[in-house]
């Protein structure tokens, strides 16, 4: 795929050079933008009635999840399977270093069997990147901990930029708990980068120091606006981005309680009363109802949570393309 | 034992105010005379060539691994590695296993290194049985066997009423105790500074306040008990400030800085590189630089290497995973001259006071100094001499250093340690 230079910066797209995705921390404005337009592209095969193309014909990718995902892993698989991949799924909780094996000897004996795509789910940051620095195949990060989840952050562009046309001076609230959120920290550095304002909203044990400094510098400044009050988050928010509080938090004491946080936090229909029209409400899944968002909100007419699975989908066939084709000059350039 | 005579090295001994052109005679062992000039008369020369000539450097905190941890460290590969590093006497940290925390322990040890001949090997005994900050050890029975301190690095004495308790009872015996202080509480399941860099990677902080509230506690107990403390591996401006007071009040404290936090913050786990995974955590410039003051005006008494070695798989895991810890013996002093002396704030006197005399002083053993008397442990440095880091080329079995691939100067060139040469430097 050629990038396509117009006069207008905030469309200009960079050719994509990576072996890996990792983070969109690491990622300029013009990849990002590359890789939306790209799922753009091949949003359309899964609307058709035979969803598959050749693309990624005799390529092989593996799902390796160290911790239990359904949807970001299934999303995956599909699409690699309508490039035409053939994907194999290996999905383990126990640690590795448990049986005695280190990470690496695993990813080394999966790249003895000649595999081209390596999608990696951990619960401890940075093992993508530990892999990515030892292995000879592209590797996705499909979350690590609480650092990154650049496909979930892209699918919500997407779906930002599809309902609202730009991404650029919309302001965007994140709200919940963005100390352990990856996806926060994934979507800060890609709103950030594309010109959009951030505020992320959660009481003050849900904060991580100095998450004000963090994403790219914009209209207001470099970093993000940090609020403990969610109405003030809501006011002349263009998306709502909701996080689902884990019930751990409870036991570290990082909230009294969930009933506590849903009083303070939780958004309804009341707490939506002065929203602006149009409102984009988002959520990575899974909700947890009645807590960080009420039902009637989760399935209203604002909510695009639904969409967001969809565009999944498209931005990890863009990603998966893009980073089994770029670096190794793969005949195959689909 | 041969007779040797050192001649053409720029002398510099903190303890007895030498540092210029002086011969250094060497017989039996000890230190027979510094001169000037001093005639040959039969002895062994060692042209030092204008290099430094230094006392042997006291490594207060130095983790051999043996009994245990073979696989990461043993007594004679850490005792080489000391060697290489200039360090001509380390005290072991107790937190082997079984752990050093009674006689037939610490008796090993010394044995070994006695059979191994390199460096010195001084004991820090445990100060809780197993280290298990429940019960204390036997105070006398430790020092009675070699015990130069105790301590149960690795972590802190938490529980309060023992720490006292401790502090009360080790003051029959006129030693510290070294705490490693760290609130585990407020430290738990961290891995790294709590600040900017931990934000952004996502990787769970350990505040320098997990350092600073034990710091204080203990400045209190001290204060309380009329006893000695040692603050290991101090990482932060606020302990740093903490005890610039508590000196000044006069309360009996002493305490070290290692290289790598004088030397390197934050910033240096880039990204998730385990190398730079070191417990205390790496902290902020703000904080190298109080460090760095605090050493210059004497508020830290040392340098101390806290040098941690690990097997490299252990190293090569992820960030949360990998254990704590820089093998850091044979770098100590060119990261130090990179860190002290190349940006001019402290003199070649200062920081070999810092790494001899003040280290030995603390663990009250015979050292640090070319004293005519004194067990001749004699180090020749380079200070021109520039060299990369290679960690692969390392005498220790720890291979992992955040300083791999840095260009440094300054360099150790050659070891007496108790008047015997040590060639396999």
């Amino acid at each position: 795929m050629m990038p396509t230079a117009t006069a207008k910066p905030s469309t200009q797209t960079a050719p994509w050079t990576k072996k890996d995705l990792l983070g969109l921390r690491e990622l300029s404005a013009g990849e990002i933008r590359l890789l939306l337009q790209t799922a753009e592209s091949f949003r359309e095969i899964s609307l058709r009635p035979i969803k598959k193309v050749p693309t990624l014909r005799g390529k092989t990718v593996v799902n390796l999840f160290f911790e239990p995902s359904t949807r970001t892993r299934t999303s995956f698989e599909l699409a690699a399977k309508r490039l035409s991949a053939d994907i194999v799924n290996i999905a383990t909780q126990s640690s590795s270093l448990s049986k005695g094996e280190t990470i690496l000897d695993t990813v080394k004996n999966l790249e003895a069997l000649k595999v081209d795509v390596l999608v990696i789910r951990h619960a401890a940051a940075g093992v993508p990147h530990l892999i990515a620095r030892h292995a000879t195949s592209s590797v996705i990060n499909a979350g690590d901990g609480s650092h990154e989840h650049p496909t979930q952050a892209l699918l919500d562009l997407f779906t930002i930029q599809e309902r609202k046309g730009r991404l650029e001076g919309l302001n965007v609230s994140i709200i919940g708990d963005i100390a352990h959120s990856r996806v926060a920290r994934s979507d800060i550095w890609g709103l950030t980068k594309l010109g959009a304002r951030v505020t992320v909203c959660g009481p003050p044990t849900l904060m991580p120091p100095q998450i004000e400094q963090l994403g790219a510098p914009g209209a207001g400044g470099a970093g993000v606006r940090v609020t403990h009050n969610v109405d003030a988050a809501i006011r002349d928010a263009d998306v709502l981005m909701l996080l689902r509080i884990q019930h751990e938090r409870q036991e570290s004491m990082l909230v009294p309680s969930l009933r506590e946080y849903r009083l303070r936090y939780g958004i309804d229909r009341d707490r939506l009363k002065g929203a602006k029209p149009g409102l984009l409400i988002m959520h990575p899944g899974p909700v947890n109802r009645g807590v960080e968002l009420d039902s009637a909100v989760a399935d209203g007419p604002f909510s695009v949570i639904l969409d967001q699975v969809t565009n999944g989908l498209a931005v990890r066939m863009a990603v998966l393309y893009l980073v089994s084709g770029a670096p190794k000059g793969d005949e195959d350039e689909g | 034992m041969a007779t040797l005579l050192i001649t053409g090295g720029h002398v510099i001994d903190p303890v007895n105010k030498r540092d210029g052109r002086y011969d250094i005679l060497i017989d039996r062992g000890v230190i027979a005379d510094v001169q000037p000039s001093i005639p040959l008369n039969g002895a062994k020369a060692i042209d030092a060539g204008g290099r430094l000539v230094l006392p042997g450097f006291v490594d207060l905190h130095t983790h051999l691994r043996q009994p245990g941890h073979e696989d990461k460290e043993t007594i004679e590969t850490g005792a080489r590695a000391a060697i290489r590093g200039g360090f001509t006497a380390v005290c072991a940290m107790p937190n082997t296993t079984p752990a050093m925390d009674h006689r037939g322990v610490v008796d090993e040890v010394r044995q070994e290194a006695r059979r191994v001949g390199l460096a010195a090997v001084h004991p820090i005994g445990a100060i809780t049985r197993g280290r298990q900050g429940k019960e204390l050890t036997d105070f006398g029975e430790l020092f009675d066997a070699g015990c130069v301190a105790l301590s149960d690095d690795g972590s802190a004495v938490a529980d309060s009423f023992l720490m006292r308790r401790a502090l009360e009872y080790a003051k029959l015996f006129g030693r510290p105790l070294i705490q490693h202080a760290e609130d585990p509480a407020l430290s738990a399941g961290g891995v790294m500074h709590e600040g900017l860099v931990s934000t952004t990677l996502g990787l769970r902080g350990i505040p320098a306040e997990a350092e600073s509230v034990i710091v204080a506690r203990d400045l209190a107990l001290a204060e309380l008990t009329g006893s000695w403390i040692h603050l290991a591996h101090l990482s932060s401006a606020k302990s740093v400030d903490l005890i610039r007071q508590a000196k000044r009040r006069g309360i009996r404290v002493t305490c070290e800085v290692t290289p790598h936090h004088l030397a390197l913050t934050h910033e240096a786990v880039g990204e998730f590189d385990a190398r730079a995974k070191v417990n205390p955590p790496l902290r902020t410039e703000e904080d190298r630089q109080a460090l760095i003051e605090a050493l210059a005006d004497g508020t830290i008494d040392c340098i101390a290497t806290d040098h941690a070695p690990h097997t490299d798989w252990e190293k090569e895991a992820d960030f949360d995973s990998a254990p704590f810890g820089i093998s850091g013996l044979e770098t100590a002093l060119a990261v130090c001259v990179a860190a002290l002396i190349a940006p001019k704030r402290l003199t070649w006197s200062q920081l070999v006071e810092r790494l001899s005399a003040a280290p030995a002083k603390i663990a009250g053993i015979d050292g640090g100094s070319l004293n005519p008397g004194a067990p001749a442990d004699v180090v020749l440095v380079d200070p021109a001499a520039a060299w990369t880091v290679d960690p692969k080329q390392f005498l220790s079995k720890g291979h992992h250093s955040p300083f791999a691939g840095r260009p440094l100067t300054g360099r150790v060139a050659r070891v007496i340690a108790r008047g015997r040469e040590i060639d396999d430097v």
